[in-house]
């Protein structure tokens, strides 16, 4: 099912994360659903576990989430895959960024501005849906994972929606579960 | 033509700091700026936001309570990751763009190799059915996070000025095409946002109508022309 990257594929590569850099308004996460669509769907270059530990690495590791894209980099190509995959996620935004921010802090209170704001923000509350959703698949979709691994998410969500325990005691507590086979 | 400007505009001046910040403090160096962000980095495990304000406001004060969620906002609201966006302007604010460099460089470099060299041994140790189980484990966690997230930011949405109805449309319009259809991101994103802005801006000009006519009550803003009825 996963086909072979190529040298040649590089620049495609690369290009994809620079436009997805645009794209991720509400995070690097918020574009995990196209990632996915990418690299597992239409390139087949991952499957559906591996992308899946790609975040969760991430989630294991301190950082800010961002770096679950230069683990698939690294995934698909190597350190070159990794590297190119974080600056293509980087540069365009970065450069977005400084430019907007020096420019938009004087004309906050503009309707135009006010406008974005509140436009984008019931789009990018749903893509976080959506990147969690990706994220379910390999547990929905497999009939051994199905039980213990919607029991965990549910757990989690309770916990995350009702207590101010630190995430990384739940990341603690599914490698545990996980590690003893529950999951 | 170009009269000498006034000694004070001078682009690489320290930032202006509003009224109100005298105990503030202000990064001494690039290198302070850059140990302070991997530092902060490094203790956020599942999310550096909270670590972020707890360095930057409370311990090292270089952004007072109200600028951090003015930052934040703009950083939200940009595309990129929101902590690297906010660790992007404050960079800027001081030292310029090699600031910006360093803050960023701070909160990714460390974080990225540690990620890597996990990757790497998950690589010859996901053999061990106990590591893949905890992998499993933990990908299980991180999408109850996702979710928990989403349905935690669903609640801000109750403020939003497009009202209830229009942020549930573009919802769900939002979700049948990325998540339904599997449509592509930089489609969907760009066409629904436009709408979505347009919107929004109606709203805006449908609401400061409807306050030009019964503006007795008055909104926070003081008016200059007319003193208070």
């Amino acid at each position: 099912m996963n086909s072979a990257f190529v040298l040649a594929d590089l620049p495609a590569f690369f290009l994809h994360f620079l436009v997805l850099s645009l794209l991720s308004i509400g995070g690097a996460m918020a574009t995990a659903p196209e990632m996915h669509r990418y690299l597992v769907g239409e390139r087949g270059w991952l499957g559906d576990g591996e992308f899946t530990t790609a975040v969760a690495l991430a989630q294991a590791a301190p950082g800010p989430n961002l770096i679950f894209v230069p683990v698939l980099g690294f995934q698909v190509a190597g350190l070159v895959g990794a590297a190119a995959a974080l600056l293509g996620i980087l540069l365009p935004s970065t450069v977005l960024t400084l430019a907007v921010s020096r420019w938009g802090m004087k004309r906050r209170d503009t309707p135009g501005v006010r406008a974005f704001t509140a436009g984008l923000a019931p789009i990018t509350v749903s893509l976080m849906f959506g990147a969690g959703w990706v994220l379910s698949l390999p547990f929905v979709a497999t009939p051994d994972h199905r039980l213990g691994g919607i029991s965990l998410i549910v757990l989690t969500m309770i916990v995350m929606l009702t207590t101010r325990f630190s995430p990384i005691w739940l990341i603690l507590v599914g490698g545990i579960v996980g590690a003893m086979g529950w999951v | 033509m170009n009269k000498p400007s006034p000694p004070a505009s001078n682009q690489d001046s320290p930032p202006v700091r509003p009224a109100g910040a005298s105990d503030s403090a202000a990064p001494g160096s690039l290198l302070e700026l850059f140990t302070t962000f991997t530092w902060l980095a490094l203790q956020g495990f599942g999310g550096v936001l909270a670590i972020a304000q707890r360095e930057l406001v409370e311990r090292k004060r270089w952004l007072s309570k109200a600028e951090f969620v003015e930052l934040y906002s703009l950083a939200q609201m940009l595309p990129g990751a929101n902590v690297v966006n906010l660790s992007l302007m404050l960079g800027d604010r001081y030292f310029g763009w090699r600031g910006a460099f360093a803050a960023v460089s701070g909160m990714l470099i460390a974080p990225t190799v540690i990620v890597l060299v996990l990757a790497a041994s998950y690589n010859q140790l996901s053999t061990y059915p106990a590591v893949a189980g905890a992998l499993r484990g933990m990908g299980a966690v991180a999408a109850g996070l996702m979710l928990a997230m989403a349905l935690k930011l669903l609640t801000t949405l109750g403020g939003n000025l497009m009202g209830r109805w229009w942020c549930m449309a573009y919802a769900l319009a939002t979700l049948v095409l990325i998540v339904g259809l599997r449509l592509p991101l930089a489609w969907v994103v760009p066409s629904l946002g436009v709408l979505a802005w347009l919107t929004a801006r109606a709203c805006i000009v449908r609401a400061d109508r409807s306050g030009r006519h019964g503006r007795q009550e008055g909104h926070d803003k003081p008016n200059p022309d007319r003193p208070a009825a």
